[in-house]
């Protein structure tokens, strides 16, 4: 599925958030999205995922305006882990992965065979099945964060959309999720756009990365061309460092305090 | 790569009472609350000032469904005034109240995403109750259908301006335009208020303080066909509108932008669900008065049997709301030597029974 963002602006009263982004994400391609504190990358994937509409442009889903789109059709094209996986009732864990086959099951139906071996399918894949019977509620909060990573995997929409959905994972699921979804999209040709705030991760993981500042790309392309010491400086102000390291196989940051 | 989580692997698994109940046994549990309900019926139209045997109720009931009206003695004439003109509007009045309590109280803990909320959070009740207030002082409740009127009047009105004043068209933090936190904050504001202004109310009303009193904690003393049938109506349409957006209910509560991205369209079924809890809450106090704790707890209770899941805390929410309401009625009706407030009984009964269940839902 191909998204293009054509001149997006978004604003709160008068503070624009995202000003004239224009970008475009192909499919069977992971993307990072990189930027400081309140640059807009949450609110762009909010525009991404149709959440708000943008004040100007549009949001075209394989050439299709977002907005055309029904509530159902987005919800097969896109899902999203959200920086927000708060629960507030005693749901069990695998009702939650449940929830993300909403968009396939009628209202007063049943879930089907197919969706049902769709949920173990993805509880064993993420490594939560010994977790189904438990209360999202008592969880921890990285274990919540990969009960609703694994509603969004069972979704299975051809756009993932991803807002800090490491940040309570410890680096032993973190990389084992990356390496799920990798895999995934390599095969059914998905896209994934990921907003993170690690630098080296993005850069061992991402295929092309946007850096926003100030709701405005400040830069774009393939990783290892874009991810360099003055794009670093220039969006987050910071010295730094930046070598291919054989070990990973990518490039990687290395900081000095100040 | 390892699989992980294999380490966490071996927690113990927790089999509770919870699981063993959902899935099939939720038919059950509805069958037996529908039979509870039913018997409670029964026993209470069979107890009061007159106490009317089981078999001749059932006998008249019979009687009365298919028409065959051949009432040979006196007594039988009488019961059967007793239990149509007076028993049985009652009992199926204060069933419908507790049913639509209850539904309304999930419908609220749903959207505020607050197991604490009940239908009164915004306001209804003591804009439902203001109303009540100035019927009574104006001695429009001469007329009976007035004060009801009113108090639904005064509802509607704080619950749209409870609505209006924490509606903000800037989408931040919620697309809706509805955050919870405004919501809550809003009916709090607007029903202190309101409790000022029924106060003030009191304070002029001299002799008729009484009557404002015993209006404010509910009774279902008197109640007529005419008003079984406006709640009935309501619960009906109520309990529809409920049960068809339960799924989504659901989704929501993973989150706005969670539940947005599964298909659910925010904005208008949270409105939608808002108002429908509300005037199912606001028909009920202006039928019975403000009868607490009942939107409150049942859905907690049941919660606890059934799971989160709104499929099913829905439908049995309103059994057990209905029963349990009844169960109250009957007691301040025909047990108790002098017929207490209703509002008062399950405030008095509610209170003390949710302080122990959130002690021990915050020590497990």
């Amino acid at each position: 599925m191909e998204i293009q963002l054509q001149k997006v602006c978004f604003s709160h009263g008068n503070t624009p958030i995202i000003r004239q982004v224009s970008a475009q994400f192909s499919p069977g391609k992971f993307y990072g999205i990189l930027g400081p504190n309140g640059s807009g990358k949450t609110t762009l994937l909010d525009l991404i995922s149709g959440f708000i509409p943008p004040d100007r442009g549009q949001v075209l889903m394989h050439k299709t305006n977002l907005a055309a789109l029904s509530k159902k059709q987005i919800a097969r094209t896109l899902s999203l882990v959200s920086q927000d996986y708060y629960i507030n009732f005693p749901f069990s864990v695998e009702e939650v992965v449940m929830m993300g086959r909403h968009p396939y099951i009628n209202r007063f139906s049943q879930p089907s065979k197919i969706d049902r071996d769709r949920v173990s399918k993805i509880m064993e894949d993420t490594g939560i099945s010994h977790l189904k019977r438990r209360k999202v509620t008592e969880l921890s909060g990285g274990e919540k964060q990969r009960c609703i990573f694994a509603r969004a995997l069972c979704q299975e929409t051809p756009v993932l959309l991803l807002d800090e959905a490491f940040s309570n994972m410890d680096i032993n699921h973190t990389l084992h999720f990356l390496g799920l979804i990798k895999k995934m999209i390599q095969k059914t040709k998905g896209t994934i756009i990921c907003v993170l705030h690690d630098l080296n991760l993005a850069a061992a993981w991402a295929d092309e990365i946007l850096f926003l500042k100030e709701g405005e790309i400040l830069a774009k392309g393939k990783t290892r061309e874009v991810m360099s010491q003055e794009n670093i400086e220039l969006v987050f102000n910071v010295e730094s460092k930046v070598e291919f390291n054989e070990y990973v196989q990518a490039k990687q940051v290395y900081f000095k305090s100040k | 790569m390892n699989h992980p989580g294999e380490k966490e692997g071996s927690n113990k698994p927790k089999s509770s009472l919870k699981q063993i109940i959902s899935g099939d046994y939720f038919l059950w549990m509805i069958a037996l609350f529908s039979l509870l309900l039913f018997g409670m019926i029964m026993i209470s139209l069979s107890m009061g000032y007159i106490s009317i045997p089981m078999g001749e109720i059932s006998g008249i009931l019979v009687n009365r469904l298919f028409g065959n009206m051949d009432m040979t003695t006196p007594t039988a004439e009488t019961f059967t005034a007793v239990i149509f003109d007076i028993r049985l509007p009652r009992i199926l009045t204060c069933a419908a109240v507790g049913a639509a309590l209850s539904i309304s109280g999930v419908l609220f803990q749903g959207i505020l995403l607050n197991p604490l909320a009940d239908p009164y959070t915004l306001g209804v009740s003591a804009g439902a109750a203001f109303g009540a207030c100035i019927a009574i002082l104006l001695n429009l409740g001469a007329t009976f259908v007035s004060v009801p009127a009113f108090a639904f009047t005064g509802a509607c009105a704080t619950l749209f301006f409870v609505i209006f004043l924490s509606y903000s068209s800037s989408s931040k933090g919620s697309v809706s335009g509805l955050s919870s936190n405004n919501l809550i904050l809003s009916g709090i504001i607007v029903a202190a208020i309101l409790s000022a202004g029924i106060s003030f109310l009191k304070f002029i009303a001299n002799e008729q303080v009484s009557v404002i009193i015993f209006w404010l904690m509910g009774s279902f003393a008197s109640k007529t066909w005419n008003n079984f049938g406006v709640i009935f109506v309501f619960l009906v349409i109520g309990f529809i509108i409920a049960i068809y957006f339960a799924r989504d209910l659901n989704l929501i509560s993973l989150g706005e932008k969670a539940a947005s991205s599964l298909g659910v369209d925010i904005k208008r079924i949270t409105l939608l669900l808002l108002v429908t809890g509300s005037m199912l809450a606001a028909v009920c106090v202006s039928v019975s008065g403000i009868i607490g704790f009942v939107g409150l707890l049942v859905p907690h209770m049941v919660r606890f049997v059934t799971g989160p899941d709104n499929r099913k805390l829905l439908p049995l929410s309103m059994l057990v709301g209905a029963f349990l309401l009844l169960f109250a009625d009957t007691i301040t009706r025909a047990v108790l030597p002098h017929e207490i407030p209703i509002g008062v009984l399950t405030a008095l009964i509610g209170g003390p029974v949710f302080c122990w269940i959130f002690k021990r839902s915050r020590l497990a």
